[in-house]
C-alpha cells in the first residue's frame, strides 16, 4: 500500500433542512491509493452521507473534498469529469431499468469516454465474465436476482475504469444467500489493488479485507485503525458498545 | 326501413357532393389535432423540464444569475399552467382568433396554436408526473457515473418517464381530438362543422351527426389500438 493520497477530506460538515439535523460534524481523513477503507457505525451515524459527499451526490455544507488534487467543492471544478473516475455502487443497485445489461455497461464508456461500441462491449464482456454473468448480457435488470444486479452494478462502475470505488451498503438489500457472491467480487477487487471506500454492516468483510476501519457516530469520526485495532482493541466507549451489539 | 336509410344517406352525402364536407372536415380536424399535439408535446417537454429541474435543484443552486433566471422561468411556467388550465378552451380559441392573432388569415394555424398551447399545459403536468414517477436512484446512478443533468434526463429518466405516461398521453390526445370540435366557433370547417353544415342544408339531423360521431369513434378506437401495441412493446423490459 503506497502512501499516495487519493482523496483528502477536510473538516466536512453536512446539515439537512434548515440546519437542525447535523449529519456530519467536521470529519477529516485521507484515503490513499490502493487502500480499502471500511466505514462502520450505527444507523443514522452519517456513514452513507459521508460516502455520498465524496462524489458530491450530497453537497457538503462546508469543508473540502480534495480528489486527485482538485477540490470538488470548488464551483469551478467540472464535477462530471471527476465522477467518471469515482465508481459508485448503491444499496438499491440502481441499474438503468430501460436498458439491458450490456447497454447498462457500455452507455457511459461510449458517451463519456468516446469508446467505440466494439471496445466498450469487449471490455464489458471481459468484466461480466469475471463476475460470472457473461450469459446475462442481453437480460434486463428485472430479470436478475439481487445478487446478480449488484454484481452488474459493480461491473458498470468498473467499465469506467475508476480510480476509486465507493460502496454504499452494497449488501444490505440482498437476501442472505446472495451476500456472499457480492462480497466475493469485492474481495477480488480489493486483492487487485482497487481503492475502495465501503460503508458496510458486514463486520466479517471489514475485518478480512479492510486496511483501515473507520468508526462514525453522530456525524463524528470517533476512531479509526487497522481491523486488528478496531475489532481487537477498541478504545472509544461508543465503539465498544457498538461492537458488543453487532459482533 | 333499409330503403329509407339508403335514401337518407344518398340525400345527405351523395347529392351535391355533400360528402366532401365530411372528408374535408376530417382533414382539417386531423391536421389541427396532429400539429396541436406536436406543438403541445414540445411545449410540454420544455415546460416540464424547467419545472422539474427547478424543483430538483433549487435547494442546491448557489445564488447568482442562473438561479434568478431559473426561478423567473419557473414562475412564468407556473403562470402559464394556471391561466391555460383555468380558462375554457373555447374562450381561449375566441381570444386567439379575435384578439391575439386577429391579423392572421390562416384560421387552421390559429386553431393549431391555440390548441397546441392549451394541450401543452396538460402535457406538461403529465410529463412532470412521469419524471417524478421514476425512482430517484436512477437519477443518482446516472449522475454518479459522470453523466450531466441533461444526459441523465435524456438517456435514463425520460425514456422511463415516457413509458409511464403513455396511457395519460394517449388520453390527452383523445381529449384533444374531440376538443377540436369547437373549431367551428372561429369559422373553421372541421369535421363537426362539416356535419353541421350538411344538417343545415338538408334539414336532416340524424345522418350527418351520427356519421360525424361514428368517425370520431373510429379514430379513437384505431388510435387506442395503436397505443396498446406501442405500450406492449415498451413493456418488454419490465416486470
Amino acid at each position: 500500500m503506497s502512501s499516495d493520497i487519493l482523496i483528502e477530506v477536510k473538516d466536512l460538515h453536512k446539515s439537512f433542512g434548515t440546519g437542525k439535523i447535523h449529519a456530519l460534524n467536521g470529519i477529516s481523513t485521507t484515503i490513499s491509493r490502493g487502500e480499502v477503507v471500511c466505514i462502520i457505525g450505527p444507523s443514522g451515524s452519517g456513514k452513507s452521507t459521508f460516502l455520498r459527499c465524496l462524489n458530491l451526490l450530497e453537497k457538503p455544507t462546508s469543508g473540502q473534498i480534495i480528489f486527485e488534487g482538485d477540490d470538488l467543492t470548488d464551483k469551478k471544478v467540472n464535477l462530471n469529469l471527476h465522477r467518471q473516475r469515482m465508481g459508485m455502487v448503491f444499496q438499491q443497485f440502481n441499474l438503468f431499468n430501460n436498458m439491458n445489461i450490456m447497454k447498462n455497461l457500455t452507455c457511459a464508456p461510449m458517451k463519456l469516454k468516446k469508446l467505440s461500441k466494439a471496445a466498450a462491449e469487449a471490455k464489458a464482456m471481459e468484466l461480466l465474465n469475471r463476475v460470472g454473468l457473461a450469459d446475462r448480457a442481453d437480460a434486463y435488470p428485472y430479470q436478475l436476482s439481487g445478487g446478480q444486479k449488484q454484481r452488474v452494478a459493480i461491473v458498470r462502475a468498473l467499465c469506467m475504469e475508476p480510480d476509486v470505488m465507493l460502496f454504499d451498503e452494497p449488501t444490505s438489500a440482498l437476501d442472505p444467500e446472495m451476500v456472499g457472491e457480492v462480497l466475493d467480487v469485492m474481495k477480488e477487487l480489493a486483492a487487485a489493488g482497487m481503492t475502495m471506500v465501503v460503508v458496510t454492516h458486514e463486520m466479517g468483510f471489514a475485518r478480512e479485507v479492510a486496511h483501515r476501519v473507520v468508526f462514525l457516530d453522530e456525524g463524528k469520526l470517533l476512531e479509526q485503525g487497522t481491523p486488528q485495532q478496531i475489532f481487537g482493541n477498541p478504545q472509544n466507549e461508543r465503539l465498544k458498545s457498538f461492537l458488543a451489539k453487532v459482533l | 326501413m333499409f330503403e329509407k336509410l339508403k335514401a337518407e344517406f344518398i340525400f345527405n352525402f351523395i347529392e351535391g357532393d355533400r360528402w366532401k364536407y365530411i372528408v374535408n372536415g376530417l382533414g382539417v380536424t386531423l391536421q389541427v389535432t396532429f400539429f396541436a399535439l406536436l406543438l403541445g408535446t414540445v411545449i410540454g417537454v420544455i415546460v416540464a423540464s424547467i419545472r422539474s429541474s427547478y424543483d430538483q435543484t433549487k435547494d442546491d443552486l448557489r445564488p447568482g444569475p442562473w438561479k434568478v433566471f431559473l426561478t423567473l422561468l419557473n414562475g412564468l411556467c407556473k403562470l402559464y399552467l394556471t391561466v391555460i388550465r383555468g380558462t375554457p378552451v373555447v374562450v381561449q380559441l375566441l381570444i386567439g382568433y379575435f384578439i391575439i392573432f386577429v391579423s392572421s388569415t390562416n384560421t387552421v394555424l390559429v386553431a393549431v396554436l391555440v390548441f397546441g398551447i392549451n394541450s401543452g399545459a396538460y402535457i406538461t403536468e403529465i410529463i412532470r408526473g412521469g419524471i417524478m414517477s421514476v425512482d430517484h436512484g436512477q437519477f443518482e446512478a446516472g449522475r454518479s457515473i459522470g453523466f450531466s443533468y441533461l444526459q441523465t434526463m435524456q438517456l435514463i429518466i425520460i425514456p422511463q418517464a415516457f413509458k409511464n405516461v403513455l396511457p395519460s398521453l394517449a388520453n390527452e390526445f383523445i381529449a384533444l381530438l374531440k376538443e377540436t370540435a369547437v373549431c367551428g366557433y372561429i369559422g373553421l370547417m372541421d369535421l363537426t362543422k362539416g356535419g353541421d353544415v350538411i344538417r343545415g342544408r338538408t334539414f336532416s339531423a340524424f345522418m350527418p351527426l351520427f356519421a360525424v360521431a361514428l368517425i370520431y369513434l373510429l379514430l379513437v378506437i384505431i388510435f387506442s389500438k395503436l397505443v396498446g401495441i406501442l405500450e406492449r412493446r415498451l413493456r418488454r423490459n419490465e416486470q
